[in-house]
């Protein structure tokens, strides 16, 4: 069979072992591939799935891509909890580890400079939901029975707009002194699009979704933080998630430019 | 190992995490290196639309009154999401046209549009 490397994350050399029942992406446990005193923490993955075309076909799959992105996310994960990784966007793969190692001395600069950079932060992520109240998800009328004007609808739906409006309000000002007081308390702060329910499957709109860059030491105060602020907010949901490696902080990183090789 | 001792216990993360979250960050905001294999995920039709649905723009949505999204068991079917966003932007559209030809209150109801 042949195979290929998947790229998870480039760090520094830590010291730490990673938990030994750790798998990623294609079930085998990830290593590391020192070069030039930069880590690249990879796994073999079968050319059948990782291969251009077989790749391709299975990003198509919401199931596989799910699987995956957990895999790969287990594996940042573990190594968030032992050192500063610098994660790679899911699907970076190469045919060998002298591919790798090629990679890495191309980028050697910009991993040290961003590496520094991101030493000993990890990012929180900050949601804040508008919860929808229990009156406005009842149906007026059985839309079923009988023909429904275009004019019932819309005037049931502008009622409903109305009444959600204060709400919406709130919640938009709520989040954004929210977002000022994390953001000063941050290093550095993202704000991302909103996340749709479909696949967050959160109740309610999201009306924030942002990052913040911490200091791994201030994340006990940053967390707190976050704790009280949302305790006056009725009607108004805040989700904090992390700590994540810091995702939102790689933008430095300057994109390679397309060339074919 | 307890290197980390000073983080806090993670939230919301691991087995329960939520999807959107973690979609978003491996798939959109990692670093992006070229690997031996190519592959532009911009260029997947079918997970261009998925992302489309995890980051739809909350104020394009509201102003379009679209929240299908929201309860629309269908979705998770995969197969017709995207025409049905299409189809109810569609049908509220028309509506809206329908209700400004008829302004005096009668529903215009079984009522052709005007030609």
């Amino acid at each position: 069979m042949t195979t290929l490397r998947y790229v998870y994350a480039v760090c520094r050399p830590f010291r730490s072992a990673l938990q030994a029942q750790l798998t990623g992406v294609a079930g085998v446990p990830p290593k590391q591939l020192t070069h030039h005193g930069l880590v690249a923490v990879v796994s073999t993955v079968p050319e059948a799935d990782f291969g251009e075309a077989p790749l391709r076909a299975h990003l198509e799959d919401l199931d596989w891509l799910t699987v995956t992105a957990r895999a790969h996310q287990q594996v940042i994960d573990a190594l968030t909890a032992v050192t500063t990784p610098l994660p790679l966007r899911l699907g970076t793969v190469f045919r060998d580890d002298s591919g790798v190692r090629t990679m890495m001395e191309a980028r050697e600069e910009d991993f040290r400079r961003v590496l520094d950079r991101l030493e000993g932060r990890v990012e929180w992520g900050v949601k804040v939901f508008v919860e929808r109240e229990p009156a406005q998800d009842a149906e007026p009328g059985p839309p079923e029975h009988g023909a429904q004007s275009g004019r019932d609808y819309l005037r049931r739906r502008r009622m409903q707009t109305r009444a959600h409006e204060d709400v919406w309000q709130r919640a938009t000002e709520f989040a954004g002194r929210l977002h000022e007081k994390l953001s000063a308390f941050a290093e550095d702060s993202r704000l991302h699009a909103p996340q749709s329910a479909a696949l967050s499957g959160a109740s309610g709109q999201n009306v924030l979704n942002a990052a913040y860059l911490v200091p791994r030491a201030d994340s006990e105060e940053f967390v707190e933080l976050v704790d009280r602020e949302k305790d006056d907010a009725p009607g108004i949901r805040v989700e904090l998630t992390g700590p994540w490696a810091a995702y939102s902080f790689t933008g430095e990183f300057a994109e390679e430019p397309e060339v074919e090789r | 190992m307890t290197t980390s001792s000073r983080l806090p216990e993670p939230f919301g993360q691991g087995g329960g995490a939520n999807l959107a979250d973690i979609l978003e960050r491996v798939l959109d905001k990692g670093v992006v290196i070229a690997g031996d294999i190519r592959i532009n995920l911009l260029d997947i039709e079918l997970l261009t639309v998925k992302l489309r649905l995890i980051v739809v723009s909350v104020d394009k949505a509201k102003e379009m009154g679209i929240d299908w999204w929201e309860d629309d068991p269908a979705l998770s079917s995969r197969a017709h999401r995207n025409e049905l966003a299409r189809e109810n932007a569609e049908l509220r559209e028309r509506l809206e046209r329908l209700e400004q030809l008829a302004p005096a209150g009668k529903a215009a109801r079984g009522q052709e549009e005007a030609p």
